[in-house]
C-alpha cells in the first residue's frame, strides 16, 4: 500500500511537472519531449488505477504516433521561435489569474464528488480482479457489443482525419511531367501518326 | 490511501496547465495543440478514475474514443499547419485571418 502510495506520488508529479514544462520550455522541441515524459507518466498513473489495456493504447497511439508527429513537424518547420514567445510575460498575469480559479474551482469539485458522490465509499479501486476477467477483455466484451457502431464511428473518424490530412498537404508541382496511363492505352494509330505525300524534292513541313 | 480524488486532483490540475498553456503562448500555434492535447489528457484521466473506482468500464471506453478523436485532431491540425506555413512562410496565429474565404 504504501509502495502504491510513493508511485502514485512520483507519477502524478512527474506528468504535473512535465506538463508544466510543455507550456513553459523555449525550444517546442524540448516541450514535445516533455509532452511524452507527461504521456508516459500519465500511462503509469493508468497503470496504477488497474486499466492496464489504456496504458498501453496511451504510449503507442501518443508517444508512437501523435508526439512523432509532433516532432516531425517541430522540426520540418524553420521557424523563428523566439519570435513567437513575445508576449510571454504580458499574457503571464492573466493566464495565472484564470488558472488559479479554475485549478480551486475543479479541486474543490472533484473533492466534493469523490466525497459525496456516486463514488462515495469505494476509497479503493475496483479491481477487476474480482470479476475474474482482464482489463482487456472486459473493455473488450463492451466494445464490440454495446458500443459496436461507436466504434465503428471512431473508425471512421480516423478514416476521414487520415483523408484530410492527405488532401491537405498534398501538393502538385506544376511542370512534371507524369504517366498518365489512361492517355497511353486510348492512344489508337490513327491519332499516333499522319501519313503524308510528299512531293519530290520538297520535303514536308511540320 | 490513494483514492479519486487524488486522480481528479492531478487531472484538474493538469487540464489548468493546459489552459495556461494556451494563454502564454498565444503566438505558438504548436504549443497551444499541444496544450489541447494534455487538456484531452486530464479528462482521459478523469474517465479513467471514475471508470475504476465505479467499477464501471464504460469510462474506459469513453478514454478510448476521446484517444482517437485526439489522434485525429492532431494529424489535420497538423496538416493544416504545414499547408499554412508553406503559404505563409511563418506559423504566426495573428496572420491566421488571410485563411477567411
Amino acid at each position: 500500500m504504501a509502495l502504491q502510495a510513493i508511485a502514485f506520488y512520483v507519477m502524478a508529479a512527474a506528468t504535473v511537472i512535465a506538463g508544466f514544462c510543455v507550456v513553459s520550455a523555449r525550444n517546442p522541441v524540448h516541450s514535445v519531449l516533455w509532452l511524452i515524459l507527461s504521456f508516459f507518466s500519465a500511462a503509469g498513473l493508468f497503470v496504477l488505477l488497474g486499466a492496464e489495456f489504456l496504458a498501453m493504447l496511451l504510449v503507442v497511439v501518443y508517444v508512437g504516433a501523435v508526439a512523432v508527429l509532433f516532432l516531425f513537424v517541430v522540426m520540418m518547420l524553420d521557424v523563428d521561435f523566439a519570435a513567437l514567445r513575445q508576449g510571454f510575460a504580458r499574457y503571464m498575469p492573466l493566464g495565472l489569474l484564470v488558472a488559479m480559479f479554475l485549478a480551486a474551482e475543479m479541486v474543490m469539485v472533484s473533492t466534493a464528488v469523490a466525497s459525496r458522490g456516486a463514488a462515495k465509499g469505494n476509497d479503493a479501486p475496483m479491481a477487476a480482479a474480482h470479476s475474474g476477467v482482464t482489463n482487456a477483455e472486459a473493455i473488450g466484451r463492451v466494445l464490440y457489443t454495446d458500443y459496436v457502431y461507436f466504434f465503428q464511428a471512431a473508425g471512421l473518424v480516423l478514416l476521414v482525419a487520415m483523408i484530410g490530412a492527405i488532401v491537405l498537404t498534398l501538393r502538385h508541382k506544376p511542370g512534371v511531367r507524369r504517366q498518365i496511363i489512361m492517355n497511353q492505352v486510348l492512344r489508337t494509330p490513327k491519332s499516333g501518326m499522319t501519313l503524308v505525300n510528299p512531293k519530290v524534292g520538297e520535303g514536308i513541313d511540320a | 490511501m490513494i483514492g479519486l480524488s487524488h486522480y481528479l486532483a492531478v487531472a484538474a490540475i493538469l487540464f489548468t496547465i493546459g489552459v495556461f498553456g494556451i494563454f502564454v503562448n498565444r503566438k505558438n500555434i504548436i504549443v497551444i495543440l499541444m496544450s489541447v492535447e494534455l487538456m484531452l489528457l486530464a479528462v482521459n484521466i478523469n474517465l479513467v478514475a471514475f471508470s475504476v473506482f465505479l467499477g464501471n468500464v464504460t469510462g474506459q471506453i469513453f478514454a478510448m474514443f476521446v484517444l482517437t478523436v485526439a489522434a485525429a485532431e492532431a494529424a489535420v491540425g497538423l496538416a493544416i499547419l504545414v499547408t499554412f506555413f508553406r503559404n505563409r512562410g511563418d506559423i504566426a496565429v495573428d496572420d491566421a485571418s488571410v485563411m477567411k474565404g
